[in-house]
């Protein structure tokens, strides 16, 4: 099987014709073959973009994109719960699985389960697989030998983040209104601010990770071009490549140039961080290493 | 409601017995708990006779088994689980979905509770562990007000064990990979958040400096108190000031809401620490015990059990965390 391309979410608050534009131009410009929409992190976001959801998609969908919805990480409220129901039961588009008390909303209908659900070992594959998950975008934090083994599971196909981002964590709390003396039910929608995430340093003033309303992400940006071909070879067969502000059409065709052998994983290395000028790479965890080394 | 306390060793087990524990939880001394601390938890030996020794004192053992099982070794936790039914345990406290579905499958009368680590936030999530695999008790995240809780609790038909006095930890349970990012250590697979061995204590001067993975995790003055450098509780800068941006390091502590939670249905409460000495397990677990008895028999709270557990906070600093909503 030749191996795929997917963009995950938008995780960021980016303001709404923003966010509608990045789709259209992935939708006209982008070599990837499904991409991931909705909102991950705070279903207060969801009024400003879902006007635009429609024509997103039918875009996507044009350019012969498998579309894919993807659910909130952390339900704690039934007005939430009802609404990703209803998403689920809407039946328009393939649900990504962000929280596991979906799953009866989705049983026995092709889902992809998203890298905030823990999978970390062969029996909780099968048994996801076995509900009629299709695929897994497994948890950053996997070192490759859990990978391969996973990715032998002949039910399901495997997706890997290899791009962005990473998400580490995630609370009830909203840490951007915190940084802001807000609270959460106040919140004036400050992580529209900042569309990478705000930047949170070590008192000694070095970047260390980055604040996406309730979510943590790290700072350093996951860049697996460097495993792309041992993770091929092990059967992972679906890359995801998070958005960040960068060139994201540019960062696919670098990802794709590796992928189809066209280039050595060294130069397309070089030619990402043209592309991400100030932002560190890191494939520390699939390196069985700290999440944010970059091991060359 | 139920009193479950913690018990990192044999003796930590004894004084939460003699202290009034209705419940104590522990774990085997290896990755399969997520308190997997140098010098913590308990042999199967070591076990067999901490069961027969609460049996005897009235007091129930439950054993987490509650970090997520590695690719290709599932094995061990699955020895774990088997063990624990051997020893006689009342209850596995589990995470893992393809843990649980062993459990079930391999041991349908056994009681399994659903650790915190599974992170079940909402109804159909906890119903989801229950149909499935016959969850009998969920702890629920520390992210809920008491009016979710309550809530929860019509909505659901298995237990609630709720958080009572314990750090606090603002991310969603056994979803964090924040130490790992650091320290390359999984704190859901290896079950050591912030691990001891990557953990640097540094003077600057007056100030004292902590670091956790080499970076700074926190600075403090003369006149503060230097905590132990968990990546969530410490300082760092953001929109231009330092502040405890994730939490502060502060406790939390239910002992003046304990009405509340039991209007709100809860069935146990959980007190953490098995990484505490035995001083303190004996002096909260009494604390706790004091204010239960008296909550059951209608009385007025006891001043003294109240003020000894504010002694015995972290930091001295307590809060009611999430179970109030501005805490969000």
């Amino acid at each position: 099987m030749k191996g795929h391309l997917a963009l995950g979410p938008v995780l960021f608050n980016w303001e709404a014709e923003r966010w509608r534009d990045f789709y259209f131009r992935i939708a006209d410009e982008a070599d990837v073959d499904a991409v991931y929409v909705g909102d991950v992190v705070c279903s207060k976001r969801r009024p400003f973009f879902a006007p635009h959801l429609s024509a997103v998609v039918d875009r996507l969908h044009g350019a012969g994109k498998a579309v894919i919805h993807s659910s909130l990480a952390l339900i704690t409220n039934e007005r939430d719960a009802e609404e990703m129901r209803e998403m689920c039961a809407s039946g328009d588009l393939a649900i990504e699985l962000n929280d596991i008390g979906l799953l009866g909303a989705v049983a026995g209908t092709p889902h992809v389960l998203g890298p905030l659900i823990n999978i970390y070992n062969e029996s909780t594959l099968a048994y996801l697989a076995d509900k009629g998950a299709v695929r897994a975008c497994l948890p950053p934090e996997l070192p490759l030998a859990s990978i391969a083994r996973l990715a032998t599971n002949p039910k399901i196909d495997i997706e890997i983040f290899a791009f962005g981002r990473m998400p580490l964590a995630i609370s009830a709390r909203c840490f951007h209104a915190r940084a802001h003396h807000l609270h959460k039910d106040g919140c004036q929608f400050v992580c529209g601010n900042d569309p990478d995430g705000l930047v949170v340093s070590t008192l000694d003033g070095k970047p260390f990770l980055s604040v996406n309303g309730m979510q943590v992400l790290s700072h350093t940006c996951c860049n697996l071009l460097g495993e792309l071909p041992a993770l091929r070879k092990v059967g992972v067969n679906w890359f995801r490549l998070s958005p960040i502000s960068a060139d994201m059409v540019a960062v696919a065709r670098v990802f794709h140039s590796v992928l189809d052998e066209r280039a050595a994983a060294a130069d397309a290395i070089a030619r990402l961080a043209e592309l991400l000028p100030g932002i560190p790479s890191s494939n520390g965890f699939v390196q069985s290493r700290e999440g944010r080394a970059f091991v060359q | 409601m139920e009193l479950v306390c913690p018990a990192g060793n044999p003796a930590a087990l004894r004084v939460a017995v003699e202290a009034g524990a209705d419940a104590a939880y522990v774990g085997f001394r290896d990755e399969t708990n997520a308190r997997n601390f140098p010098g913590l938890n308990f042999s199967p030996d070591e076990m067999r006779d901490a069961i027969r020794l609460a049996h005897d004192g009235g007091c129930k053992v439950y054993v987490a088994i509650n970090t997520f099982p590695r690719a290709r070794a599932e094995a061990i936790w699955r020895r774990a689980v088997a063990t624990a039914v051997d020893l006689g345990a009342d209850a596995v406290i589990l995470a893992d979905i393809g843990l649980l579905a062993y459990a079930a499958q391999r041991f349908p009368k056994l009681r399994i509770h659903l650790s915190v680590q599974a992170g079940a936030s909402h109804a159909a999530a906890i119903a989801f562990y229950a149909e499935a695999f016959g969850v009998r008790r969920v702890v629920l995240p520390r992210m809920l007000t008491v009016a979710d809780i309550a809530a929860l609790n019509r909505a659901i038909a298995v237990e609630t064990e709720t958080f009572a006095y314990s750090i606090m930890c603002p991310m969603a349970e056994g979803r964090c990979a924040l130490s790992a990012y650091v320290t390359g250590e999984s704190a859901n697979a290896a079950g050591v958040c912030s691990p001891t061995s990557q953990v640097r204590y540094e003077r600057d001067g007056d100030d004292f400096i902590t670091r956790l993975g080499g970076s700074i995790i926190n600075r403090f003055g003369p006149d503060e108190t230097a905590g132990y450098p968990t990546l969530c509780k410490g300082r760092f800068i953001a929109n231009g000031e330092a502040t405890y941006l994730f939490e502060e390091p502060a406790s939390l502590n239910t002992a003046t809401m304990l009405a509340e939670l039991k209007a709100a249905g809860v069935t146990a409460l959980k007190i953490e620490g098995r990484q505490r000495g035995r001083a303190y397990i004996a002096s909260v677990v009494a604390s706790f015990r004091t204010l239960l008895d008296a909550l059951e028999r209608g009385q007025d709270v006891p001043a003294a059990a109240l003020q000894s557990l504010d002694q015995t906070a972290e930091g001295r600093r307590l809060s009611a965390g999430a179970y109030e909503r501005r805490w969000r």
